[in-house]
């Protein structure tokens, strides 16, 4: 189970506050607080910053070096951005978000792949537009998986995006992305599932409710990897309740060790 | 009169089958359509925008209502000439070059047609000329661009400078919304306004459409 923190990131506005006064200090306080909350990697987004995408990133992954060895999720829509926090980044195996079926991103993006061995999150769109059935997903899935091993990427290095959308817009749009899931785990049995939780709540009430949820209907399904907000601490309680229930902890080690370390204790 | 006040309320209840009854009979009874549209389907509508803008109503049901408002709306429509359907404006709309999202978007056009607006939906993908043509063609009073990704926002800086260039910026008003979309941008760029939720972009649009 990867678990991606997705807490520093631009679009969030102590973020950008940290950002814009260049106050390092904040940006540590969290990279290191989503480190002991169990992370694996650290994703880095600053694409809000559209006049100044590129020097930020290069602060960004600087600042969090500098207090955190975790491996770092360079994620923009913008790919000399990407190629610069990739340049930077010096702990693990960093990791790319994101690549798409469409054909001037896979373009920009998959060379980027190559040169840096990065992981690489593919999210199941192309120029057709958003996906709306797992039908519509798994035909993206296919042509990726084709393309991306075709350039000698491994498949253990290729984690898949169902795209998650809103259930309020679309009341099946929580069952599509569950078959997909499914169907990739029996298709594709040596890539890795991702995806971020939120999107799925948006326009309903309770939302942290309905992500909790919906992460263990997906892990249930076979996702594997997760961009969440760790410091979340019920939402990390059920992953690692999940995995143990799901088989996915040896001996209950993992989830014994949360318990350990006061993770479903009530927050004071 | 009352009438009128249970049609409202069973459009924002979202009972579509009510609302289609209830219509049909106005109709059979021959109560004037503007009046069936006005002060039935679109007063139970606005109603419904007050309460989603407050929290107090969710986009399933915002949708719901939406289809019950749409359902009345498709049966009084033949029975009034075009130029007499009441409008509140008309607003051309669409997702900019290179950006595929579309949710965000379709939210604020239900909720403009629920409104009373016209919406001209070009769909995602839209380059500058094409926003352009379609000032051009369809004469609106509102341009609205939407958003989602960091890198395709910028595309709505070339739309507003392509609609200068073509002579057309100040025979329209234009708003951005989308998710990395803030008030601060969309003055940067030059547009007239900003709106974050659906909700909010209707008022907007009623504003400026006067």
């Amino acid at each position: 189970m990867l678990i991606i923190g997705e807490l520093i990131n631009t679009s969030r506005q102590a973020i950008q506050a940290a950002v814009e006064s260049k106050d390092a200090a904040y940006v540590q306080k969290i990279a290191v607080e989503q480190e002991q909350a169990g992370a694996n990697y650290l994703d880095v987004n600053c694409g809000t910053q559209v006049f100044n995408e590129i020097e930020t990133m290069e602060w960004l992954v600087n600042t969090v070096q500098e207090v955190s060895k975790l491996p770092l999720c360079i994620d923009s829509p913008n790919p000399k951005a990407i190629e610069r926090g990739l340049s930077l980044a010096k702990y693990g195996q960093p990791m790319i978000n994101s690549i798409t079926g469409e054909a001037e991103r896979y373009a920009q993006i998959q060379p980027l792949a190559q040169q840096y061995k990065s992981k690489i999150v593919a999210l199941c769109m192309d120029d057709m537009g958003m996906p709306e059935t797992a039908g519509d997903r798994l035909r993206v899935v296919r042509k990726l998986h084709h393309d991306l091993t075709a350039a000698g990427i491994p498949e253990d290095d290729i984690y898949f995006d169902p795209l998650v959308k809103p259930v309020s817009t679309g009341d099946q749009a929580g069952v599509e992305v569950l078959e997909t899931v499914g169907l990739i785990s029996r298709d594709y049995p040596n890539v890795h599932k991702v995806c971020g939780l939120s999107n799925v709540s948006y326009g309903l009430p309770n939302r942290k409710v309905l992500n909790q949820l919906f992460m263990v209907e997906t892990m249930t399904m076979g996702m594997d990897a997760y961009i969440l907000d760790p410091l979340d601490r019920t939402m990390m309680g059920f992953v690692h309740g999940a995995r143990a229930l799901l088989g996915k902890d040896s001996f209950c080690m993992n989830y014994l060790t949360a318990h350990r370390q006061g993770l479903y204790q009530q927050d004071k | 009169m009352n009438s009128f006040g249970n049609m409202a309320e069973a459009v924002i209840a979202g009972d579509f089958e009510t609302v289609k009854k209830m219509t049909q009979t106005m109709i059979d009874e021959q109560v004037d359509p503007i009046a069936i549209i006005n002060q039935g389907l679109m007063a139970g509508m606005n109603v419904v925008g007050v309460r989603f803008k407050a929290g107090d109503m969710f986009v399933p049901e915002v949708m719901m209502s939406a289809r019950a408002m749409s359902t009345g709306i498709e049966l009084v429509k033949p029975l009034i000439a075009d130029t007499n359907m009441p409008s509140a404006g008309k607003v051309v709309i669409g997702t900019v070059k290179g950006d595929l999202h579309d949710i965000g978007k379709k939210l604020v056009v239900m909720m403009l047609e629920s409104a009373g607006f016209q919406v001209v939906d070009l769909g995602v993908d839209q380059a500058p000329a094409d926003f352009v043509k379609a000032v051009q063609e369809h004469n609106p009073h509102v341009v609205g661009m939407s958003a989602l990704l960091t890198t395709t926002m910028l595309k709505m800086k070339d739309t507003v400078d392509a609609l200068k260039e073509a002579g057309l910026r100040d025979k329209v008003k234009v708003i951005v919304g989308g998710a990395p979309v803030n008030r601060s941008f969309a003055e940067q760029i030059g547009a007239d306004g900003f709106a974050s939720d659906a909700a909010t972009a209707t008022d907007l649009c009623k504003t400026l459409a006067q």
